[in-house]
């Protein structure tokens, strides 16, 4: 059979990393914006989540536990590079996830301690994710396939660019969220962390893309940009991924303008979209970038062909009662705390 | 001792896995005990059962979180610390691990929403079945996780490249390792094992306070069920998993039973200080010859001891000798209390004795303590190698600085012990107060609780909350 594994294990697991990025973005959102909101609309804003946070984190475990199973040389290459992003990131997770719990359990102390966790945490968390993505993107120094530089590498301007730019973004998807899911007061003052968290994503886009031209040669080659000027013709065959962009900053801003409740999530998504898609037009088929190809990292296909056995049942599986979850709990959170429909 | 990378990873491993650990081994079988309850709630309508799965689905929930957290990092941890292991082993136990994800770990965090926030959403068969699917996840991640780990204690199914990687040639001979069958049911009964003493231990705490709690006695009844069966059950499971031991790892069999020499008719240590720098024992209790037929069954059987093997290739010993005591000696124990409690029930009055419910609350950490000292015996007796007799630990370290290692390793320690002592109090707060509903329950609930919580349907008469 001549089925390519190593490109359909590629298009899985970018898929696996998308949901997740999506799907725990929006919760680590409402922890970013947590100390905006008055301590009623905290418990609403939790409520919100609540039922789903665990499922979503998930896909986290799918991106890590995945790509161990089918990229291991990708795998074992970038998490010793990103060694510090990355325990950051889990042990801010740890904090926000057991908030969940904790608050509810917690009398005064305890609950102000843990409503300031969960929301430094997902403060904490999306910074190391974009620090770790921003690391990824700059390139990590292998030897032999194995990390082979130093333990700041990932630390540089430009990271701390991307992590601002998760951020804003992260509060973006939280926000919308809460217009979608709540009403009365609460959905009234997301409207507006919405409009601010649009516009810092807007700018924080255009000074992103700007800066990894600068900063990655071969990523703004791809993008047409050499020698100060742009090839259009290159330019315009990538065109449709910025369009994409604008038209998610659009549904964003002409849902919070006509009112509609789920326009600005939907424009949220697509904003997110035509990041990552921007990202793999500058990288595939790399999976660390300009030094590793997905081929080489991949395991051989006797084992990926197990893995997608299994896969093929599991994963539509997944989807579906993950939908069913999320259909279940639909409907606005109402100002009581309360899930109705 | 010389605090490098490699020697920092272990203590991080060993103390991350070893903290995640305790989680699972009470939710295994709590989910399980919370399917039982609800089962018997929707077929008896008895409402002591309904109380009880409301009061200890608030208890699943908070270990459950702590496992999840505490689980995930353990699925980076071997790319940020084991990144040659990884590369080396990912073609052959990969999809072990990736198939816990798609099969076990989706299947328990998705169904948990519904478990905990969907009472008055759904039915009470479909809030039945997904009861069913997280104690089914859990079970399933059990599975998948020893099927890995017992790959790397005894590897099978596979050849090795001339880069050292492995390839899996047989994926069942894979999968179902030789030790696998032994340990899976082993941990799979000592998941039961500590419910059922933590169980037993928070309902001897009330009835020790009001012996008339009548949700209480049943489920002290169903906990002294559970272990009077499995305590014995395990020492079965044990002993066959030693036996495999002897066999497939003789290394670590000589360092579970501190044997040097190598010969027949070894005698059983009692206790022991084993001394590594002495290539002897400093001092010993011993039953002669028993050692031999309980390694194999035969008196004259010749079991190897640990002078066979280079120093540089035997574990160490004081600890695996010391933590298999702990474990066997908690395990009689529980075999004791098991018989003491059978006997109570059969007379009609376990919650009347107190002496009986003390022991029960004394005991009711032992099954947590003796998972840990089970997982070292374990993992340490395999050491010098992380894939037995394969791949050396130290050969699968990453490439990376101390410095990081330390600091990570630091946080670790407190942010789990932050969230472990939280956790912990607020777990036997709730124990302490008890299954009983109690009369503010009947009130409206507090508003951070959505009415689709579990909480919220407490106070419904049976009548109503059914369908
Ligand atoms: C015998 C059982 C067992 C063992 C040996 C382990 N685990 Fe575990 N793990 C579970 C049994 C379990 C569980 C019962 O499925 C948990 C515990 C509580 C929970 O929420 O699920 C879990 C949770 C859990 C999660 C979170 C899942 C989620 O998001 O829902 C991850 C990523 C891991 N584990 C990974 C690991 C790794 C990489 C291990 C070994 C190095 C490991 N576990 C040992
Ligand atoms: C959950 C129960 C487990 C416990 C309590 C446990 C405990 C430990 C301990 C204490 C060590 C340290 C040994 C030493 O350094 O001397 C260790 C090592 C190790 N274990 Fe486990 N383990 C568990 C499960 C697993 C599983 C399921 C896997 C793999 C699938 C695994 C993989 C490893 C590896 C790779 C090492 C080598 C690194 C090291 O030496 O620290 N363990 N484990
Ligand atoms: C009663 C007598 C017992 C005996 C003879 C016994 C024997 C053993 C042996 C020989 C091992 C090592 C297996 C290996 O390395 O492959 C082991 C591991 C282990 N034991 Fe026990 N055990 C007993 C009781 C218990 C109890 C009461 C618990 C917990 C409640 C427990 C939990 C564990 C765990 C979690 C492991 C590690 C997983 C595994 O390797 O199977 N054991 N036991």
């Amino acid at each position: 059979m001549s089925l390519d594994l190593p490109l359909i294990w590629a298009a899985i697991m970018a898929l696996a990393v998308l949901m997740y990025v999506l799907l725990d973005g929006f919760d680590l959102g409402i922890g970013i914006l947590f100390p905006l909101a008055t301590p009623a609309e905290r418990d609403v804003m939790m409520d919100s989540v609540a039922p789903y946070w665990d499922g979503n984190e998930t896909w986290l475990v799918l991106g890590g536990g995945g790509l161990f199973a089918t990229f291991p040389r990708a795998y074992a290459a970038l998490l010793p590079a990103l060694y510090i992003p990355i325990l950051t990131m889990l042990m801010a997770l740890i904090l926000r996830g057991v908030a969940f719990e904790f608050r509810l359990n917690g009398r005064r102390t305890g609950k102000r301690f843990w409503t300031a966790a969960f929301a430094g945490a997902s403060f904490t968390a999306a910074i190391a994710q974009g620090l770790a993505l921003g690391g990824f993107i700059q390139g990590v120094t292998l030897h032999n396939g194995q990390f082979a530089g130093g333990a700041f590498d990932w630390l540089s301007p430009y990271t701390l660019l991307v992590a601002a730019g998760l951020v804003a973004g992260y509060a973006l998807l939280g926000a919308a969220w809460l217009v979608w899911r709540t009403e009365g007061d609460l959905h009234e003052r997301a409207r507006r962390w919405a409009w601010t968290a649009a516009a810092a994503v807007a700018a924080m886009l255009a000074i992103v893309s700007a800066a990894t031209l600068q900063v990655h040669p071969k990523v703004a080659a791809r993008w047409g940009y050499m020698d100060g000027s742009f090839d259009l013709a290159r330019l315009l065959r990538l065109s449709p991924i910025p369009i994409l962009g604008a038209i998610g900053l659009a549904a964003v801003a002409l849902g919070l303008r006509q009112r509609t409740h789920g326009w600005p999530f939907l424009g949220a998504v697509l904003v997110f979209l035509s990041g990552y898609l921007g990202l793999a037009a500058g990288f595939f088929p790399y999976v660390v970038p300009y030094a590793m190809e997905f081929r080489q990292a991949a395991n051989p296909d006797n084992t990926l062909a197990l893995l997608l056995g299994g896969a093929v049942i599991l994963l539509p599986t997944i989807l579906g009662y993950t939908i069913w979850v999320y259909w279940l709990f639909r409907g606005k959170v109402d100002a009581d705390g309360g899930i109705y429909h | 001792m010389h605090f490098d990378a490699l020697l920092l990873s272990r203590l991080q491993f060993g103390f991350t896995i070893a903290f995640h650990i305790i989680f699972p081994s009470f939710t295994i079988g709590l989910a399980s005990f919370l399917a039982v309850l609800e089962g018997l709630w929707l077929t008896t309508k008895t409402t002591a059962f309904r109380d009880l799965y409301l009061f200890w689905v608030k208890i699943f929930a908070i270990s459950f979180g702590m496992g999840v957290v505490s689980g995930v990092v353990m699925s980076y941890e071997f790319g940020t610390n084991w990144s040659v292991f990884s590369t080396v082993a990912s073609p052959v136990i990969g999809p072990l691990l990736a198939f816990e994800v798609l099969a076990a770990f989706f299947l328990e965090s998705s169904f948990l929403g519904v478990m905990l926030f969907g009472w008055r959403r759904v039915g009470p068969s479909l809030h039945f079945l997904a009861t069913l699917l997280v104690a089914v996840g859990t079970l399933a991640s059990a599975f998948w996780i020893v099927s890995a780990n017992s790959w790397m204690q005894y590897p099978a199914g596979f050849v090795r490249l001339a880069d050292g990687s492995f390839r899996a040639t047989d994926w069942m001979a894979v999968i179902f390792s030789p030790t696998f069958p032994y340990r899976l049911s082993h941990m799979v009964l000592a998941a039961y094992l500590t419910t059922a003493l933590v169980v037993g231990a928070a309902s001897a705490w009330r009835l020790l306070k009001d012996p008339d709690e009548a949700e209480s006695g049943v489920a002290l009844k169903m906990a002294i069920g559970m272990f009077a069966i499995a305590a014995p059950l395990q020492l079965l499971a044990g002993d066959l998993s030693g036996k495999q031991v002897g066999k497939l790892q003789p290394a670590k069999l000589a360092a579970i039973e501190a044997y040097w020499e190598t010969r027949t008719q070894q005698p059983f240590h009692i206790i022991a200080i084993p001394d590594r720098a002495t290539e002897s024992n400093r001092f010993q209790v011993a039953v002669p010859k028993l050692g031999s037929w309980i390694a194999a069954g035969d008196v004259n059987a010749k079991v190897t001891g640990l002078k066979a093997f280079a120093p540089s290739d035997r574990p160490p010993v004081f600890i695996v000798f010391w933590a298999f005591r702990v474990m066997v000696g908690l395990g009689l124990a529980m075999i004791g209390l098991g018989a003491w409690g059978a006997f109570l029930c059969w007379r009609n009055t376990p919650e009347h004795s107190r002496l009986f419910l003390r022991a029960m609350v004394a005991m009711g950490p032992a099954g947590f303590v003796s998972v840990v000292c089970g997982w070292i015996v374990a993992e340490v007796g395999r050491q010098p190698y992380v894939i037995y007799g394969l791949l050396r630990t130290a050969q699968g370290v990453s490439p990376i600085s101390t410095g990081e290692v330390s600091v990570s390793l630091i946080t670790f320690m407190v942010v789990y012990a932050i969230i472990f002592s939280v956790g912990a109090l607020y777990i036997l707060r709730l124990m302490n107060s008890g299954p009983s509903p109690k009369p503010e329950a009947a009130a409206p609930p507090p508003r951070r609780r959505p009415p689709g919580y579990a909480l919220a349907a407490a106070p419904a008469p049976p009548d109503e909350a059914a369908p």
